[in-house]
């Protein structure tokens, strides 16, 4: 049995790198005994793959796991105790959302996953600058930023990478859905390309959306229950 | 008397490793603050890293947080990045539980593994808005407390801290607790009282409370006695120990980070205390006698520790875990326990990959080998002995007897069971080592590799070298440390031997490094001037070798018209006053000066466990007795150190059979 969940990662977690994260769900798993399948080998390892992974500081209400259980030993994922008892396992903050039996024949998250959305807030994305700025770079045909990969300074055009910007429902908040396929941008160098000035550091990133396409239909990874948000109403084409 | 997260949590993601410094563990206590509560603030004084795992620091905290009389929160040393932050705004040091300012504590108290941190000791202090100077802290200035086993000679930090607590914590912060509440209870009126009902606790050293006097700055201005100024004040202040570890089954709830520490796994101390007798270990000295937890509470605790934490890995501590009573049984029981709760597939058969049983401090001897090799059933890839010396000889003088044939055999049942890499820890300025000691290093590292090419092409030797470094409450407490220039010449002495040793690899340890640790070890009052003098001139992190600088403490003993030679590389007589003659660690004077001369005169002593008490002074002083399971040898004991057993039938004048444990026949053969 394949699995796949959503889960969030929200407050001071915020600060536990990708890395760590990985090593918390493993700890998290022992202690609820779920029938992992573990890689062969002397160092045997629980079969987990993880999505994009989330930037250190960021916060996620859409992030994904797979999770692989060892053949013929089925669990009831209907029964809510599995994602109670996970939630309870995993630090504050992170809180499993949705659980699914994943199809297979699909590919990993890596592979699947083609854009995000992600919520960006902070001083110097003022309210009045939302709009402009979105309109700005959207209409570029080429938006050319400064940034550093392995030690490398380079400068690349990151406007394929940008699928969507605006405000949010709220007026408040900058959106934008990023593609993921080649080197991807970091919300921290948008948010330095559309607010010039700002120190990026000071940015509030929450990732709200991991999107998927199948014959041309974009949908979400796995959708919240229930949940429509505001990239679905306002944002997505 | 509110969390500072909303100020703090802005400066992160300015920093590396931000982790460090937002709690959440697994583990962590809900600190309740108010209602009169003593409030501590449980510090390391190192990174958050290094300081999460240690094992005191939790004890302590649980012990805290089950009174109704305390409350206690963590804080670890913030990384210079972080510190400038906070500087820079204006912030304090905080606790990682709740993120409250270090100034709401009535206790911040330092745990003290080692003496490099004693630098930033003072940083967190001030970090914390105390007076860094004890004489300068008035009624609604927090008291500092300082424990570990660097407290045994607390007297470098003597004008820094309130009080120091020698030995086992577990009874004594709740003895301290009391007094404070009562003082807090009564309008925290004339710190100086408290300081001196605090010097009447057993365990509680208040330097304060006592005057120390010099002799004129000839040679060195030696040191002529540190007298208690009341009558009433103890002349000597004994240490604490615990009798029995079955009474304090801590940590309950052991503390799962949720960034990656030194030691990230589960920790489960099986005994305290050690007999071994080596001569150049404190710990082994100072943490007298030897008190096994019972084998039930240990499979309980690693039982529970494991569920709690979802660690697939437990370390069993103690300062030489195969010689636990009943290693066997429990290590055989802990891999029964967890094979009963594994999950199942499909065919009944657990799965996963086990749970990994780690043994550190471990013997030299084939048992020891094979006992690692049934815990290890995974990749078998390094195993590390400890020899200490490089000869016989000098392995008398250091009282680890350890053969070759102990070490060769070792060696050889490890490379046979499949492990392809040895570590071999040596000291290298040992008292009588001579360059033939030194040199013979290379040449068991060399026969070691020779061995284990008989059993793969990849076998490997990796030596690693650190410079001795005598400790206060030691029989080498009156040696003369050596000069950096000196460790540097052995250091290339071996280099020079193992150039061309296919196979060997050599690593040391900073020899400029363990100077300022010598001087720390055991200085006097006095050097906390050069102390205050190498964190003022930004000396932070001593113990981390990018930011250790033994220029600062040449220029603050320099400035201050100290000696440096004179507190590291003399050597001591007899009758010299030493900076601890005032704190005990039950060990009598005579023994360790007897020691220190059959030592000299290359003699073994042997475990007194297994052998008639030669009295230290431990047990008959304070009525307190060995608690073990069993009062043999362990299997391979003899092999594993070269004593002589024949007498193994006596059974040592002070035993307990420890009473939560199955009847052991009291007296029986070690043949």
């Amino acid at each position: 049995m394949k699995l796949r969940l959503r889960y969030s990662k929200l407050g001071k977690v915020r600060f536990v790198s990708h890395r760590d994260g990985a090593r918390l769900w493993e700890r998290a798993l022992r202690r609820v005994s779920l029938p992992v399948a573990y890689t062969e080998g002397f160092t045997p390892r629980p079969k987990l793959s993880f999505g994009m992974a989330l930037p250190t500081g960021a916060e996620s209400v859409a992030e994904f796991i797979d999770i692989d259980l060892v053949a013929g030993v089925p669990i009831d994922i209907e029964d809510p105790s599995v994602i109670d008892d996970l939630s309870d396992a995993l630090p504050i903050g992170m809180d499993v959302q949705v659980i699914a039996e994943r199809d297979p024949s699909r590919g990993s998250l890596q592979t699947e996953v083609t854009s995000t959305t992600w919520e960006l807030a902070g001083p110097g994305i003022e309210q009045e600058l939302l709009a402009p700025a979105a309109q700005r770079i959207l209409a570029a045909d080429e938006l050319l930023v400064e940034r550093e990969r392995k030690g490398q300074r380079r400068i690349d055009d990151v406007r394929p990478l940008i699928r969507n910007l605006g405000p949010d429902s709220s007026g408040t908040r900058f959106v934008a859905e990023l593609n993921t396929v080649g080197r991807a941008l970091r919300p921290s160098e948008l948010a330095l390309a559309a607010f010039p000035g700002i120190d990026s550091v000071d940015i509030r990133v929450l990732r709200t959306h991991q999107w998927t396409e199948h014959d041309g239909e974009r949908r979400e990874v796995l959708s919240l229950p229930g949940v429509v948000t505001a990239v679905d109403e306002g944002l997505s084409a | 008397m509110s969390s500072l997260w909303p100020q703090i949590e802005p400066l992160l993601p300015r920093v590396q490793k931000p982790a460090r410094y937002i709690g959440c563990e697994d583990g962590m206590a809900s600190p309740q603050h108010g209602g009169g509560r003593v409030a501590w603030l449980l510090a390391y004084p190192d990174t958050y890293e290094v300081g999460l795992p240690n094992q005191g620091l939790q004890i302590l905290y649980e012990i805290l947080n089950e009174r109704t009389d305390a409350v206690a929160e963590r804080t670890y040393a913030p990384w210079p990045d972080l510190e400038v932050e906070l500087r820079r705004a204006g912030l304090p040091l905080f606790s990682v539980d709740t993120h409250r300012s270090a100034n709401d504590f009535d206790i911040l108290a330092f745990n003290l593994s080692a003496e490099l941190v004693y630098t930033n000791v003072l940083n967190m202090m001030d970090l914390a808005g105390t007076p860094v100077r004890a004489a300068e802290r008035g009624d609604d200035d927090q008291f500092v407390i300082i424990g570990g086993h660097a407290a045994f000679n607390p007297e470098p930090l003597a004008h820094f801290i309130d009080a120091a607590v020698l030995g086992e914590g577990e009874e004594v912060v709740g003895e301290i607790t009391e007094i404070v509440h009562t003082w807090i209870a009564e309008g925290r009126n004339d710190r100086h009282s408290l300081l001196r009902h605090l010097s009447l606790v057993p365990g509680v050293y208040v330097p304060s409370m006592y005057d120390v006097t010099y002799a004129e700055w000839v040679d060195g201005g030696q040191l002529l006695a540190v007298e208690p100024i009341y009558t009433d004040i103890p002349p000597t202040v004994d240490k604490r120990t615990v009798a029995d570890l079955g009474d304090w089954p801590y940590p309950k709830s052991p503390l799962a980070p949720l960034t990656e520490v030194v030691h990230d796994r589960l920790s489960v101390e099986v005994f305290r205390g050690c007999t071994r007798g080596c001569r150049f270990c404190q710990a082994g000295m100072i943490t007298r006698p030897v008190r096994e937890r019972p084998a039930e509470q240990v499979r309980t605790m690693i039982a529970d520790g494991l569920k709690r934490t979802g660690y697939g890995e437990v370390s069993l501590t103690s300062l030489s875990t195969a010689d636990f009573s009943e290693i066997e049984p429990v290590v055989r029981g802990v891999l029964a326990d967890q094979e009963a709760v594994a999950p199942r597939g499909p065919d009944g058969t657990s799965i996963g990959c086990g749970t990994t049983i780690n043994l550190p401090s471990l013997r030299v001897d084939a048992f020891t080998v094979g006992l690692a090799g049934e815990v290890n059933s995974g990749r078998r890839s390094g195993l590390t002995f400890a020899p200490e010396a490089g000869t016989w000889r000098l392995r008398t003088v250091i009282n680890k007897l350890i053969t070759e044939e102990d070490l060769y055999g070792a060696v050889e049942s490890a490379f046979e069971q499949g492990w392809t890499r040895m570590k071999l820890y040596f000291l290298i300025g040992l008292p009588t080592e001579t360059d033939a000691d030194t040199l013979a290093i290379a040449e068991l590292a060399k026969n070691c590799v020779k061995i284990g090419k008989k059993y793969t092409s990849r076998a490997s030797v990796t030596v690693s070298l650190g410079g001795f470094v005598p400790k206060a409450h030691t029989p080498f407490q009156w040696f003369g440390q050596n000069t950096e220039a000196e460790f540097q010449r052995k250091i290339d002495l071996l280099r020079e031997a193992t150039r061309r040793a296919h196979g060997v690899n050599l690593k040391w340890h900073d020899a400029a490094a363990s100077t300022a640790e010598g001087v720390a070890s055991r200085g006097d009052r006095r050097v906390g001037r050069v102390i205050e003098r190498v964190w003022r001139a930004g000396g932070t992190f001593q113990e981390w070798g990018e930011h250790f600088d033994l220029a600062l403490w040449a220029d603050a003993f320099d400035a201050e018209g100290m000696s440096l030679e004179w507190y590291a590389h003399r050597h001591r007589d007899e009758d010299e006053v030493l900076p601890w003659a005032h704190l005990a660690a039950g060990l009598h004077n005579d023994f360790l000066w007897d020691d220190w001369q059959a030592a000299l005169a290359e003699s073994g002593l042997e475990d007194c466990r297994w052998t008639p008490c030669y009295d230290c002074g431990v047990c008959t002083g304070y009525g307190i007795e060995h608690v073990v399971a069993s009062p043999m040898a362990p299997a391979g004991g003899s092999q594993g150190t070269g004593q002589d057993l024949t007498r193994g039938a006596e059974v040592p004048v002070h035993l307990t059979i420890n009473a939560h444990d199955r009847a052991v026949p009291v007296v029986g053969s070690a043949r």
